[in-house]
Protein backbone atom coordinates (compact mmCIF):
# COMPACT_ATOMS: atom_id res chain seq x y z
CA UNK A 1 0.00 0.00 0.00
CA UNK A 2 2.70 2.15 1.20
CA UNK A 3 4.63 1.85 -2.33
CA UNK A 4 1.79 1.93 -4.42
CA UNK A 5 0.84 6.20 -2.69
CA UNK A 6 4.68 6.56 -3.11
CA UNK A 7 4.06 6.01 -7.31
CA UNK A 8 1.06 7.73 -6.79
CA UNK A 9 3.05 10.85 -5.55
CA UNK A 10 6.00 10.03 -8.34
CA UNK A 11 2.89 10.45 -11.13
CA UNK A 12 1.49 13.56 -9.66
CA UNK A 13 5.40 15.50 -8.86
CA UNK A 14 5.87 14.35 -12.28
CA UNK A 15 2.63 15.56 -14.06
CA UNK A 16 2.95 18.92 -12.42
CA UNK A 17 6.45 20.41 -14.44
CA UNK A 18 5.19 18.77 -17.63
CA UNK A 19 1.54 20.67 -17.80
CA UNK A 20 2.00 23.85 -15.65
CA UNK A 21 3.71 25.79 -18.10
CA UNK A 22 2.39 24.53 -21.76
CA UNK A 23 -1.21 25.61 -19.57
CA UNK A 24 -0.35 28.70 -18.85
CA UNK A 25 2.41 30.40 -21.11
CA UNK A 26 -0.44 31.23 -23.84
CA UNK A 27 1.32 33.97 -25.81
CA UNK A 28 4.75 34.64 -27.66
CA UNK A 29 7.76 35.12 -26.16
CA UNK A 30 9.47 37.99 -27.74
CA UNK A 31 12.79 37.58 -26.18
CA UNK A 32 15.65 36.89 -28.88
CA UNK A 33 17.73 35.32 -25.66
CA UNK A 34 15.04 33.35 -24.23
CA UNK A 35 13.55 32.15 -27.48
CA UNK A 36 17.16 31.27 -27.88
CA UNK A 37 17.36 29.58 -24.42
CA UNK A 38 14.64 27.22 -25.34
CA UNK A 39 15.92 26.32 -28.57
CA UNK A 40 19.25 24.81 -26.72
CA UNK A 41 17.42 23.22 -24.02
CA UNK A 42 16.31 19.75 -25.30
CA UNK A 43 20.15 19.49 -26.46
CA UNK A 44 21.98 20.23 -23.24
CA UNK A 45 19.51 18.76 -21.39
CA UNK A 46 19.38 15.43 -22.90
CA UNK A 47 23.59 15.93 -23.20
CA UNK A 48 23.57 16.22 -19.43
CA UNK A 49 21.21 13.27 -18.83
CA UNK A 50 23.59 11.04 -21.00
CA UNK A 51 27.54 12.36 -20.05
CA UNK A 52 28.83 11.14 -18.50
CA UNK A 53 26.38 8.90 -17.20
CA UNK A 54 26.33 6.09 -19.84
CA UNK A 55 29.87 4.90 -18.55
CA UNK A 56 27.88 3.67 -15.72
CA UNK A 57 25.05 2.28 -17.34
CA UNK A 58 25.49 -0.97 -17.81
CA UNK A 59 28.04 -2.61 -14.84
CA UNK A 60 31.04 -2.58 -17.17
CA UNK A 61 32.81 0.79 -17.25
CA UNK A 62 35.23 -1.06 -20.69
CA UNK A 63 32.08 -2.14 -22.06
CA UNK A 64 29.77 0.94 -21.99
CA UNK A 65 32.23 3.29 -23.48
CA UNK A 66 32.86 0.82 -26.94
CA UNK A 67 29.18 1.25 -26.82
CA UNK A 68 28.77 4.82 -26.26
CA UNK A 69 31.32 4.88 -29.19
CA UNK A 70 29.39 2.52 -31.64
CA UNK A 71 25.88 5.14 -30.50
CA UNK A 72 27.91 8.05 -31.72
CA UNK A 73 29.25 6.88 -34.80
CA UNK A 74 26.10 5.23 -35.89
CA UNK A 75 24.03 8.69 -34.57
CA UNK A 76 26.73 10.59 -36.63
CA UNK A 77 25.57 8.01 -39.82
CA UNK A 78 22.07 9.24 -39.29
CA UNK A 79 20.79 6.02 -38.24
CA UNK A 80 17.29 5.93 -36.19
CA UNK A 81 16.57 5.79 -32.23
CA UNK A 82 16.20 1.85 -32.39
CA UNK A 83 18.65 0.87 -34.23
CA UNK A 84 21.35 2.97 -32.50
CA UNK A 85 20.04 1.89 -29.24
CA UNK A 86 19.81 -1.75 -30.40
CA UNK A 87 23.40 -1.87 -31.62
CA UNK A 88 24.60 -0.09 -28.52
CA UNK A 89 22.79 -3.25 -26.37
CA UNK A 90 24.55 -5.74 -28.54
CA UNK A 91 27.68 -4.64 -28.84
CA UNK A 92 27.60 -3.77 -25.31
CA UNK A 93 26.87 -7.51 -24.53
CA UNK A 94 29.28 -8.78 -27.17
CA UNK A 95 32.03 -6.74 -25.12
CA UNK A 96 30.80 -7.69 -21.81
CA UNK A 97 31.81 -11.32 -23.33
CA UNK A 98 35.40 -10.71 -24.19
CA UNK A 99 36.31 -8.18 -21.20
CA UNK B 1 -15.91 23.67 -43.79
CA UNK B 2 -16.28 21.18 -41.25
CA UNK B 3 -14.90 17.79 -43.21
CA UNK B 4 -11.74 20.39 -43.99
CA UNK B 5 -11.20 20.96 -40.36
CA UNK B 6 -11.29 16.73 -40.02
CA UNK B 7 -9.57 15.87 -42.68
CA UNK B 8 -6.67 18.67 -41.50
CA UNK B 9 -7.03 17.17 -38.00
CA UNK B 10 -6.40 13.37 -38.85
CA UNK B 11 -3.30 14.36 -41.11
CA UNK B 12 -1.50 16.13 -37.93
CA UNK B 13 -2.70 13.07 -36.05
CA UNK B 14 -1.25 10.88 -38.57
CA UNK B 15 1.94 13.12 -38.52
CA UNK B 16 2.71 12.64 -34.88
CA UNK B 17 1.99 9.35 -35.08
CA UNK B 18 4.41 8.27 -37.63
CA UNK B 19 7.25 10.22 -35.91
CA UNK B 20 5.99 8.83 -32.68
CA UNK B 21 6.76 4.85 -33.73
CA UNK B 22 10.51 5.41 -33.12
CA UNK B 23 9.92 6.52 -30.02
CA UNK B 24 7.89 3.87 -29.18
CA UNK B 25 10.45 1.02 -30.25
CA UNK B 26 12.94 2.98 -28.18
CA UNK B 27 10.84 3.10 -25.48
CA UNK B 28 10.57 -0.75 -25.14
CA UNK B 29 14.13 -1.94 -24.49
CA UNK B 30 14.39 1.09 -22.24
CA UNK B 31 11.10 -0.15 -20.11
CA UNK B 32 11.96 -3.39 -20.58
CA UNK B 33 14.93 -2.78 -18.50
CA UNK B 34 12.29 -0.68 -15.67
CA UNK B 35 10.58 -3.51 -15.32
CA UNK B 36 12.62 -6.12 -14.88
CA UNK B 37 14.63 -4.10 -11.96
CA UNK B 38 11.53 -3.16 -10.34
CA UNK B 39 10.08 -6.72 -10.08
CA UNK B 40 13.71 -8.42 -9.18
CA UNK B 41 13.64 -5.57 -6.75
CA UNK B 42 10.67 -7.02 -5.17
CA UNK B 43 7.82 -4.29 -6.87
CA UNK B 44 4.60 -5.92 -7.64
CA UNK B 45 4.15 -6.68 -11.09
CA UNK B 46 0.98 -4.61 -11.44
CA UNK B 47 2.39 -1.91 -9.44
CA UNK B 48 4.87 -2.13 -11.74
CA UNK B 49 2.91 -1.78 -15.07
CA UNK B 50 1.10 1.50 -13.03
CA UNK B 51 4.04 3.14 -12.28
CA UNK B 52 4.87 3.11 -16.28
CA UNK B 53 1.83 3.82 -17.23
CA UNK B 54 0.90 6.68 -14.76
CA UNK B 55 4.74 8.25 -14.65
CA UNK B 56 6.13 7.68 -18.47
CA UNK B 57 9.17 9.14 -17.39
CA UNK B 58 13.12 7.29 -17.49
CA UNK B 59 15.14 8.88 -15.27
CA UNK B 60 12.43 9.87 -12.55
CA UNK B 61 11.06 6.25 -12.36
CA UNK B 62 14.50 4.62 -11.82
CA UNK B 63 15.11 6.93 -8.99
CA UNK B 64 11.69 6.53 -7.28
CA UNK B 65 11.48 2.73 -7.35
CA UNK B 66 15.09 2.53 -6.06
CA UNK B 67 13.77 4.65 -3.07
CA UNK B 68 10.66 3.04 -2.89
CA UNK B 69 13.35 -0.17 -2.25
CA UNK B 70 15.30 1.89 0.16
CA UNK B 71 12.54 1.94 2.53
CA UNK B 72 12.41 6.45 2.38
CA UNK B 73 9.95 8.55 3.14
CA UNK B 74 7.32 9.78 0.75
CA UNK B 75 8.37 13.46 1.26
CA UNK B 76 12.06 12.28 -0.12
CA UNK B 77 10.36 10.41 -3.15
CA UNK B 78 8.08 13.53 -4.06
CA UNK B 79 11.35 15.88 -3.50
CA UNK B 80 13.76 13.45 -5.58
CA UNK B 81 11.47 12.82 -8.40
CA UNK B 82 10.68 16.24 -8.66
CA UNK B 83 13.95 17.51 -9.12
CA UNK B 84 14.59 15.35 -11.67
CA UNK B 85 11.91 15.98 -13.75
CA UNK B 86 12.34 19.54 -12.58
CA UNK B 87 13.49 19.66 -16.75
CA UNK B 88 10.38 19.03 -18.06
CA UNK B 89 9.08 22.58 -17.04
CA UNK B 90 12.05 23.98 -19.53
CA UNK B 91 10.73 21.54 -22.24
CA UNK B 92 7.29 22.57 -21.61
CA UNK B 93 7.95 25.92 -21.17
CA UNK B 94 9.53 25.70 -24.73
CA UNK B 95 6.42 24.05 -26.33
CA UNK B 96 4.21 26.53 -24.99
CA UNK B 97 5.58 28.61 -27.85
CA UNK B 98 5.00 26.35 -30.34
CA UNK B 99 1.45 25.22 -29.68
CA UNK B 100 -1.60 26.56 -31.47
CA UNK B 101 -2.47 29.49 -29.39
CA UNK B 102 -6.12 28.63 -29.75
CA UNK B 103 -5.54 25.11 -27.96
CA UNK B 104 -8.20 25.11 -25.54
CA UNK B 105 -6.96 24.02 -21.60
CA UNK B 106 -8.23 20.90 -21.50
CA UNK B 107 -6.36 19.29 -24.29
CA UNK B 108 -3.00 20.84 -22.68
CA UNK B 109 -3.76 19.31 -19.83
CA UNK B 110 -3.94 16.08 -22.01
CA UNK B 111 -1.27 16.15 -23.64
CA UNK B 112 0.91 18.20 -21.26
CA UNK B 113 0.88 14.63 -19.52
CA UNK B 114 2.88 13.04 -22.03
CA UNK B 115 6.09 15.04 -22.56
CA UNK B 116 9.11 13.12 -22.23
CA UNK B 117 12.37 14.20 -23.39
CA UNK B 118 12.25 12.41 -26.42
CA UNK B 119 8.89 13.57 -27.09
CA UNK B 120 9.73 17.03 -26.52
CA UNK B 121 12.95 16.11 -28.50
CA UNK B 122 10.46 15.82 -31.99
CA UNK B 123 8.09 17.89 -31.35
CA UNK B 124 10.64 21.01 -30.08
CA UNK B 125 12.33 21.22 -33.78
CA UNK B 126 8.81 21.20 -35.93
CA UNK B 127 9.06 23.54 -38.23
CA UNK B 128 5.29 24.29 -37.73
CA UNK B 129 2.82 25.26 -35.21
CA UNK B 130 1.57 22.38 -33.15
CA UNK B 131 -1.90 21.16 -33.05
CA UNK B 132 -3.47 19.18 -30.11
CA UNK B 133 -3.77 16.84 -32.78
CA UNK B 134 -0.38 16.37 -34.01
CA UNK B 135 0.56 16.29 -29.84
CA UNK B 136 -1.75 13.56 -29.34
CA UNK B 137 -0.43 11.70 -32.09
CA UNK B 138 2.55 11.64 -31.13
CA UNK B 139 2.43 10.82 -27.69
CA UNK B 140 0.01 7.68 -28.46
CA UNK B 141 2.46 4.84 -29.44
CA UNK B 142 5.55 5.77 -26.82
CA UNK B 143 3.15 5.49 -24.06
CA UNK B 144 1.96 2.29 -25.48
CA UNK B 145 5.19 1.05 -26.16
CA UNK B 146 6.37 2.34 -22.60
CA UNK B 147 3.80 0.07 -20.58
CA UNK B 148 4.23 -3.06 -23.09
CA UNK B 149 7.93 -2.80 -22.47
CA UNK B 150 7.55 -2.94 -19.01
CA UNK B 151 5.25 -5.43 -18.91
CA UNK B 152 7.56 -7.61 -21.00
CA UNK B 153 10.13 -7.06 -18.69
CA UNK B 154 8.40 -7.78 -15.30
CA UNK B 155 7.07 -10.89 -16.88
CA UNK B 156 10.27 -12.33 -18.00
CA UNK B 157 12.28 -10.63 -15.14
CA UNK B 158 14.49 -14.02 -14.21
CA UNK B 159 14.71 -14.95 -17.49
CA UNK B 160 17.48 -13.11 -18.72
CA UNK B 161 20.89 -13.66 -17.94
CA UNK B 162 22.23 -10.74 -15.71
CA UNK B 163 24.83 -9.82 -18.49
CA UNK B 164 22.08 -9.28 -21.28
CA UNK B 165 19.99 -7.48 -19.06
CA UNK B 166 22.77 -5.20 -17.48
CA UNK B 167 23.77 -4.65 -21.67
CA UNK B 168 20.46 -3.09 -21.62
CA UNK B 169 21.35 -0.44 -19.47
CA UNK B 170 22.46 1.75 -21.80
CA UNK B 171 19.32 1.89 -24.72
CA UNK B 172 18.03 5.01 -22.86
CA UNK B 173 21.40 6.80 -23.28
CA UNK B 174 21.88 5.40 -26.52
CA UNK B 175 18.50 6.68 -27.71
CA UNK B 176 19.53 10.19 -26.45
CA UNK B 177 22.93 10.12 -28.35
CA UNK B 178 20.60 9.40 -31.58
CA UNK B 179 18.40 12.30 -30.78
CA UNK B 180 21.58 15.03 -30.36
CA UNK B 181 24.10 14.07 -32.51
CA UNK B 182 22.57 14.53 -35.94
CA UNK B 183 22.01 17.99 -35.20
CA UNK B 184 24.64 18.66 -33.96
CA UNK B 185 26.37 17.50 -36.92
CA UNK B 186 24.61 20.60 -39.02
CA UNK B 187 25.04 23.10 -35.85
CA UNK B 188 27.95 24.30 -34.52
CA UNK B 189 26.39 26.08 -31.91
CA UNK B 190 24.45 23.02 -31.16
CA UNK B 191 27.54 20.65 -30.77
CA UNK B 192 29.11 22.97 -28.86
CA UNK B 193 26.03 22.99 -26.09
CA UNK B 194 26.30 19.45 -26.18
CA UNK B 195 30.25 19.94 -25.21
CA UNK B 196 29.19 22.87 -22.58
CA UNK B 197 26.46 20.41 -20.88
CA UNK B 198 28.76 17.62 -20.81
CA UNK B 199 31.95 19.46 -19.38
CA UNK B 200 29.67 20.72 -16.44
CA UNK B 201 28.52 17.23 -15.67
CA UNK B 202 32.06 15.92 -15.39
CA UNK B 203 32.78 19.01 -13.37
CA UNK B 204 29.96 18.23 -10.48
CA UNK B 205 30.65 14.59 -11.01
CA UNK B 206 34.39 14.59 -10.36
CA UNK B 207 34.88 17.85 -7.78
CA UNK B 208 33.61 16.43 -4.89
CA UNK B 209 32.76 19.70 -3.84
CA UNK B 210 29.60 19.71 -5.97
CA UNK B 211 28.75 16.50 -4.05
CA UNK B 212 26.03 18.35 -1.77
CA UNK B 213 23.74 18.74 -4.92
CA UNK B 214 21.24 16.03 -5.51
CA UNK B 215 21.44 14.43 -9.56
CA UNK B 216 18.35 15.95 -10.40
CA UNK B 217 19.70 19.25 -9.69
CA UNK B 218 22.92 18.82 -11.54
CA UNK B 219 20.90 18.34 -14.03
CA UNK B 220 18.98 21.34 -14.52
CA UNK B 221 22.00 23.58 -13.59
CA UNK B 222 23.72 21.91 -16.46
CA UNK B 223 20.88 22.73 -18.54
CA UNK B 224 20.37 26.26 -17.72
CA UNK B 225 24.17 26.88 -17.65
CA UNK B 226 24.99 25.39 -20.92
CA UNK B 227 21.39 26.76 -22.88
CA UNK B 228 22.53 30.08 -21.30
CA UNK B 229 25.74 30.40 -22.56
CA UNK B 230 24.64 29.17 -26.18
CA UNK B 231 21.78 31.70 -26.27
CA UNK B 232 24.40 34.60 -25.01
CA UNK B 233 26.70 33.31 -27.52
CA UNK B 234 24.98 31.76 -30.77
CA UNK B 235 21.65 33.72 -30.68
CA UNK B 236 18.81 31.74 -33.18
CA UNK B 237 17.54 34.61 -35.92
CA UNK B 238 14.38 35.74 -35.39
CA UNK B 239 11.48 33.59 -37.22
CA UNK B 240 13.70 30.74 -37.57
CA UNK B 241 14.18 28.79 -34.16
CA UNK B 242 14.57 25.31 -35.42
CA UNK B 243 16.18 26.21 -39.02
CA UNK B 244 19.22 25.55 -37.59
CA UNK B 245 18.98 22.02 -36.45
CA UNK B 246 16.37 21.22 -38.97
CA UNK B 247 17.40 21.68 -42.36
CA UNK B 248 15.47 19.61 -44.44
CA UNK B 249 12.07 20.67 -43.70
CA UNK B 250 10.71 18.65 -47.02
CA UNK B 251 12.15 15.34 -46.24
CA UNK B 252 9.96 12.43 -46.25
CA UNK B 253 8.82 11.32 -42.97
CA UNK B 254 11.02 8.48 -43.04
CA UNK B 255 13.37 10.47 -43.39
CA UNK B 256 12.93 13.43 -40.78
CA UNK B 257 13.33 10.89 -38.10
CA UNK B 258 16.51 10.17 -38.94
CA UNK B 259 17.30 13.67 -39.02
CA UNK B 260 15.90 14.46 -35.51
Amino acid sequence: MKAFISVLVMAIVTYIPRVLPVSVFRHEIKSVFIRSFLFYVPYAVLAALTFPAIIWSTGSELAAAVGTLIAIFLAYMEQGLVVVAMAAIVVVYGAGLIF
Amino acid sequence: MCSMLTKETKDEYRDGFIKGIPICLGYIPVSFTFGLMAVTGGLPRWLTIFTSISNVTSAGQFAGVQLIFAGAGLFEIALTTFVINMRYMLMSLALSQKIHEETPLWKRLIFGFAITDEIFAIASVERKKLTASYMFGLMSTPIFGWTLGTALGAFTSGLLSDRLSAAMGIALYAMFIAIIIPPAKKSKAVLITILEATAIMCIFRYVSFFDFISDGFKIIIATVIAAGISAAVFPVKEGGDSAEAAESGCAAPAKEEADI
